[in-house]
């Protein structure tokens, strides 16, 4: 069995009641660090593990922390992105949902080491089951006097809330979900200034992903130094996948960074190969906004070395042959899929979610829907391929926030890897007017499933 | 027509919420409280229940107006008591969310953004919930049916009919389980 880190005692009946969860040995890093730490070194502890942010973008969480402005007179914040909207991602939802002592833990620790007094953990309003478990999770810490005034009769407190969104993918972009939590309209703000120097209610603020908060908590158990002794390179300790998609056994997996991607997708342990024994197509690795991959790159790089399940081998070869770890979103496609019509199902996705603040990823996330639409539904043209390709270049690299640039990867990637399957849907649109046009006869490419 | 109020239960409820934020940020609750006024006021935000959440949070109306049109949760017109919000983003689509939607049009007698006859069921298609592993799902209110087929859809419809009570995303219509 696999090492686990976060998902330990994820089966323990009544883990989720403070009880049984300090029984496990559960906030010691509190005790730890409240009593034995100043906060520098909680915050140093993070930063040798070379814990990197679980969110998607794999920023080096103790430099974030590093970045918090400590000469402002104002309040500091530590807010916990609980937005998880990333398509293919539902590894925050099931950490919070099965062990939510976990987080609150974390959120304790991390509050400390940057010296925040109140915190929130903003979570999407989807999640509204999993805010009520998380509040009473808050109210038996309160009771045991790991929250509140004087904690541990230290001289620390901190007051936590929980706070809804409302159904916004943006709002999982840290700006925009510092607006909302402002109670204002989910658009992100122009960077610089960092909310390391003004974020909430213009006061520093550090935003963190909820798996980044929950992993302090054995960073801080372990010792950072013992947590960087697990993985590979700079992908260290361990990383929950969010598998999902065409495969036997989708679910939440608590990896080793540096797992074969073979492994991951083919053992019993993990997704325990392709449903109903078909072949693998594609895999979309860190959720939507990353770019696609056919099977022989995902399981291989381009210069024939294994791929593993971590930030450096999933990017190996930049995006002409590789991708990006990101969230943990692990999406399979078995040879039924049409990468057509998922990447319809994306762009529609982004249009629906752009909050409408910059013009090319406002328009353009439209036009690419559109044109994805009629391809798709048999109406297209050979001249709708390039104009994709146009458009998405046109996005990236053009907006305040990245939503633009994830809306654009997914149509760059997917033509890049797949142009004959979207060729095809142009010269015979006959044969894809039915939506399951591939599950009768899989689109072979003679260029891409050689091999496989 | 009533007046538009807060039950006394509720507004206290509001009043913990705003103390949540600093002084002077009540602005911070209005996400929150709109969830409860949806809740509260027939399952929609409609434009006298946003004046009434302006007034309460001492905001100027356009400031909830803006807020409650750009966020997918709140209706901003009337829907039916159940609104069932079936997931059909790529990973959903990929096990079968099509087939799901179709057999509750097939099975309501409405297309995708209708409302049955009676009141009681709006079908909605929504973007990523988040529920890929247990795809395909819908939420319906505070719950979430998950990995779903034809057969668990008519158990729903048929227990959320049975039971006849509006689903709001603040409380849990604790049906039993569909398996």
């Amino acid at each position: 069995m696999a090492r686990k880190l976060l998902l330990e005692h994820i089966h323990v009946p009544d883990i989720q009641t403070f009880d049984v969860y300090r029984k496990k040995g559960g906030y010691a890093s509190v005790e730890k660090a409240l009593k034995t730490m100043t906060p520098d070194a909680v915050m140093e502890e993070v930063k040798t593990s070379g814990l990197r942010g679980r969110g998607g973008a794999g920023f080096p969480t103790g430099l974030k922390w590093s970045f918090l402005d400590r000469k402002s007179e104002k309040p500091r914040y530590l807010v916990c992105n609980a937005d998880e909207s990333e398509p293919g991602t539902f590894k925050d939802r099931y950490l919070m949902e099965k062990i939510p002592h976990l987080l609150i833990e974390g959120m304790i620790t991390s509050s400390y080491a940057l010296g925040a007094k109140t915190s929130y953990i903003y979570i999407r309003g989807e999640y509204m089951y999993v805010l009520r478990i998380l509040e009473k999770a808050i109210e038996e810490a309160y009771a045991a006097g790991f929250l509140g005034k004087n904690i541990l009769g230290t001289a620390y407190s901190l007051d936590l809330y929980v706070h809804p969104g409302a159904g916004a993918y943006i709002c999982g972009e840290e700006t925009a979900l510092l607006e909302s939590l402002e109670g204002k309209r989910g658009n992100p703000r122009l960077k610089p200034p960092f909310p390391a120097v003004a974020g909430l209610y213009a006061s520093p603020t550090v935003v963190n992903n909820v798996e980044t908060i929950a992993a302090v908590v054995p960073i801080l158990n372990m010792g950072g130094d013992e947590y960087a002794k697990i993985g590979i390179g700079k992908s260290t300790g361990t990383k929950l996948i969010s598998a999902g998609g065409n495969i036997a056994k989708p679910g939440v997996y608590e990896i080793d960074l540096g797992l074969p991607v073979e492994e991951f997708i083919y053992s019993e342990e993990y997704c325990g190969g392709i449903q109903d024994g078909r072949k693998l197509k594609a895999v979309v690795a860190g959720g939507s906004s990353v770019p696609i991959l056919p099977a022989q790159l995902i399981l291989k790089t381009a210069k024939g070395d294994p791929r593993l399940m971590s930030y450096e081998s999933l990017a190996d070869g930049g995006f002409q042959t590789g991708t990006m770890l990101g969230s943990g979103g692990f999406i399979v496609f078995d040879e039924r899929a049409c990468i057509v019509r998922n990447l319809w199902t994306f762009t529609r996705f982004y249009h629906h979610e752009s909050c409408g603040q910059c013009s090319p990823c406002r328009e353009g996330t439209g036009w690419m829907e559109k044109v994805l639409h009629r391809l798709e539904h048999g109406h297209g043209h050979i001249d709708d391929i390039d104009l994709l390709v146009d458009v998405a270049k046109k996005i990236e690299g053009n907006t305040i926030c990245p939503l633009g640039d994830a809306a654009a990867w997914p149509v760059a990637s997917a033509i890049r890897h797949f142009r004959e399957e979207f060729e095809y849907h142009a010269k015979y649109p006959d044969k894809v007017t039915d939506p399951k046009h591939f599950h009768k006869e899989p689109f072979v490419s003679k260029k891409m499933m050689v091999n496989v | 027509m009533t007046e538009i109020k807060f039950s006394e239960e509720t507004l206290a409820l509001v009043n913990k919420m705003v103390r949540r934020y600093p002084e002077g940020r009540q602005k911070s609750a209005l996400l929150p409280v709109l969830h409860l006024a949806q809740a509260e006021f027939d399952g929609w935000l409609s434009v006298p229940v946003m004046d009434y959440i302006a007034s309460l949070l001492a905001l100027k109306p356009i400031e909830v107006y803006e807020v409650a049109t750009f966020y997918s949760q709140f209706n901003t017109q009337p829907v039916g008591k159940c609104l069932l919000e079936v997931c059909h983003t790529g990973p959903c689509w990929l096990r079968g969310a099509d087939d799901i939607v179709e057999h509750i049009e097939n099975r309501l007698n409405i297309k995708v953004g209708e409302t049955t006859s009676d009141g009681m069921f709006t079908l909605k298609k929504v973007e990523c919930l988040g529920s890929c592993g247990t795809a395909p799902m819908l939420q319906c209110g505070a719950d979430y049916f998950e990995n779903l087929t034809p057969e668990k859809v008519d158990i729903l419809i048929e227990k959320l009919g049975v039971a006849n009570k509006r689903s709001t995303y603040m409380k849990s219509n604790q049906l039993e389980n569909l398996a």
